[in-house]
């Protein structure tokens, strides 16, 4: 048969079960959107690239599956490579296809031309450029593979103009990338740590975003139940063991609960679970549970050690390597050690505010937590109000916590939400954001308005880039600089402006009762929630130091 | 660097467009200084040996390794360090050689077996292959006469027959 590249292109993408692609065209990428008319493709034209590349991780964090994303050359390529910087560091599985001027120019400065392939080259899993219409057969399927495979990531696919216009004759298609069932794990290291297990006194499992990844949510809860053993999560974890389980103690680190990092404190052996020992999480990694002796087990042979050398360690699925343990370790309560947990939480309590306000930030939260559901999606940007997600919403479900968490990101929420309400109809999607975040890609409200998704945005507006200016207060003596915005944008008229309603807590008699409309109300809206701008995230771990070196601190409007 | 060894790491690698690039990126992006780095055809023309000498703790070289394990185009690597290996390295010196040194500058030339590729009546070029020993022994004796250019290729290794 013969067939175009540009066709050979949407072929692949339909025979791989993409039903879905964000992007915006371009002079270079013309003739493969000319193919894309013609498929049985979605396509959801983004704002800016950024948006398309945070549009296909929504889509790839909430279904575990690679999704893809288009830019043409030049500026659509470099738009493009936050997201997918972004998606290396959180190992997000994501295609992304870029026109490329034509072979022939390549080289010469022409226009929108940009060296794509070096640019992405430290940015992703892997890169192609492709040579030919025939190489595509190959590379696509690859690029899938290698975005899934393993431990994910981002794959770009750079294709000159040229390569999308040539004829290519094929006598078959090439069969679709599918996922492998993991191979077994070395009995015998199981064996040991379930042995490490039985003779720790005060163990502690710190789990990342490996859990999710592998999908061992179940797995997890199973054998941390069975052996009584409590659970710490990293931003990237969460949602994987359920809160209000009395075994789960909330997120480590710099903004971790004064116990949680106190109790890992005082553990003996550390079981590192598709964790990847971040500096939020380790503080200063050195002193990071210095009595612990370390188990790690990571699909990523490099995570081994990288940081802190293990004691044992296993390189495999997680969820392998839980099912195979479980049968391993005894039923045990550990009475001993969860009593002494129990007091550290007791003497080290998470500081809330009382109830009077309900546009506290972590109050806010619970109402919203009451209104949404266990089921909603919950997307974040950046900054005070990400780190307010992360400790006070009760996440119980995985993939129901998509943040922008390695890279740290601004602009992540709202592409990432649309992302996540494509690929979840009828589910309704929350993105936390901040006053400073929204802006960053705000234009994707327009996309938003167009697909009429069932998206709420909820900006927490102080009116500052909250977590600098806090930065700046403990750290800087108090020398503000750059962190006050010196005009408040009204977000719900502008929201509106978008065709999208919008409503604004400020001076609303019953702010909760105006939030339950707003996500009870089919389709997207804009929540305007403001915040007091002296509110800190408590505790804070300064940058650097150990975990125990918290700055507990008050909390000002409590 | 406390503790930091020289290791002479031997890579295999498709031949595939910007493998150099991607090889070498992840080295400057992990902050891994490459003391040299060789690339050339083996047997089969599809794949491409690269000698990187590096140096490290433990530590890094065990990152060094599996990093570039992780890299798709990359399909074996081996630390050469580990175990007995041959080391060479081709160097070209050009020095001032006029009339009366000139003689003097051929002896050493001799006594190190380099070899004279090139001479005119004020210059000569010496080409000289060994282990990084004697090269750097045989550079340092005609640093006296004014060496004008000096080309090195880089190291190249390969782990010993077995016995």
């Amino acid at each position: 048969m013969k067939k175009t590249g540009a066709e050979i292109i949407t072929t692949l993408l339909e025979r791989q079960g993409i039903r879905t692609v964000a992007g915006i065209p371009g002079g270079c990428n013309l003739p493969l959107y000319d193919a894309l008319r013609d498929s049985q493709i979605r396509h959801v034209l983004a704002r800016h690239e950024q948006g398309a590349g945070f549009i296909a991780q929504g889509i790839a964090r909430s279904t575990g599956r690679a999704a893809v994303c288009l830019a043409t050359s030049g500026p659509g390529a470099t738009n493009l490579l936050t997201a997918i910087a972004d998606a290396k560091l959180d190992s997000v599985p994501i295609v992304a296809i870029t026109g490329q001027v034509g072979t022939a120019m390549i080289g010469t400065d022409a226009f929108q031309e940009v060296d794509t392939y070096g640019l992405t080259l430290p940015i992703t899993k892997h890169n192609f450029i492709a040579r030919s219409a025939a190489e595509l057969l190959e590379i696509l399927p690859k690029a899938f593979e290698i975005a899934e495979s393993g431990r994910p990531g981002p794959v770009v696919v750079d294709v000159p103009k040229d390569v999308q216009l040539q004829t290519a004759e094929f006598e078959a298609w090439p069969e679709p990338w599918q996922p492998v069932p993991p191979p077994a794990c070395d009995r015998e290291a199981v064996a040991r740590l379930a042995e490490m297990i039985q003779r720790a006194e005060r163990p502690v499992l710190y789990i990342g975003g490996g859990i999710i990844a592998s999908g061992a949510a179940e797995e997890l809860i199973a054998f941390a139940r069975k052996n009584t053993i409590p659970v710490t999560s990293t931003l990237a974890g969460l949602g994987a063991f359920p809160c209000g389980d009395p075994l789960y103690l909330g997120m480590l680190g710099m903004h971790g609960a004064r116990y949680t990092n106190l109790i890992l404190e005082e553990a003996d052996l550390l079981l590192a679970f598709g964790a990847r020992f971040d500096d939020r999480a380790t503080g200063h990694a050195a002193e990071f549970c210095r009595h612990a002796s370390i188990a790690q087990v990571d699909i990523d042979p490099s995570e081994i050690d990288k940081i802190k050398a293990s004691n044992l360690a296993i390189v495999g699925d997680v969820g392998t390597v839980l099912r195979a343990l479980l049968p391993l370790v005894p039923a045990d309560g550990r009475t001993a050690w969860n009593q002494r947990v129990a007091e550290l939480r007791e003497a080290y309590p998470f500081v809330t505010p009382g109830p009077e306000d309900p546009l506290h930030p972590l109050n806010f939260l619970q109402h919203l937590a009451e209104t949404a559901g266990p089921d909603a999606i919950i997307t974040t940007d950046v900054g005070q109000h990400q780190m307010w997600v992360a400790q006070g919403y009760p996440f119980r479900r995985p993939r129901t916590l998509l943040s922008s968490g390695g890279l740290g990101t601004m602009g992540f929420g709202l592409p990432a939400a649309i992302g996540a309400a494509l690929a979840h109809p009828g589910k309704r999607i929350v993105c936390v954001s901040g006053d400073g975040s929204i802006l960053m890609n705000i234009q994707e409200l327009a996309t938003l308005a167009e697909l009429d998704l069932d998206v709420t945005v909820v900006i927490m507006n102080n009116q500052h880039l909250g977590l600098v200016r806090q930065q700046q207060e403990l750290f800087y003596e108090q020398r503000y600089y750059a962190s006050k915005f010196d005009t408040a944008p009204d977000f719900a008229t502008i929201a509106r402006g978008f065709g999208v309603p919008g409503f604004d807590l400020d001076g609303d008699a019953n702010p909760i009762r105006t939030l339950a409309r707003a996500l009870a109300q089919r389709g997207p809206s804009v929540v305007d929630v403001p915040v007091h701008h002296a509110e800190n995230v408590l505790p804070m771990v300064p940058p650097g130091k150990p975990n125990r070196e918290m700055i507990v601190g008050e909390l000002a409007y409590a | 660097m406390e503790n930091s060894k020289k290791h002479t790491i031997s890579v295999l690698v498709e031949n595939h467009f910007g493998v150099l690039a991607r090889v070498s990126g992840m080295f400057s992006a992990r902050g891994y200084n490459i003391d040299s780095l060789c690339v050339g055809e083996t047997t089969d023309p599809a794949i491409s040996r690269m000698t990187v000498v590096v140096r490290g703790d433990d530590k890094v070289l065990a990152q060094i390794i599996q990093q570039l394990n992780k890299l798709v185009d990359v399909i074996e690597v081996q630390d050469l360090t580990k175990g007995d290996f041959v080391e060479r390295e081709l160097v070209m010196v050009k020095v001032a050689a006029d009339g009366a040194r000139r003689a003097e500058a051929i002896e050493i030339a001799n006594i190190f077996r380099a070899k004279i590729v090139d001479l005119s009546a004020t210059h000569m070029i010496a080409e000289i292959t060994g282990a990084e020993g004697k090269v750097t022994a045989f550079v340092d004796m005609m640093r006296p006469f004014g060496i004008e250019e000096l080309v090195r290729t880089g190291e190249i290794a390969v782990a010993r027959c077995t016995k």
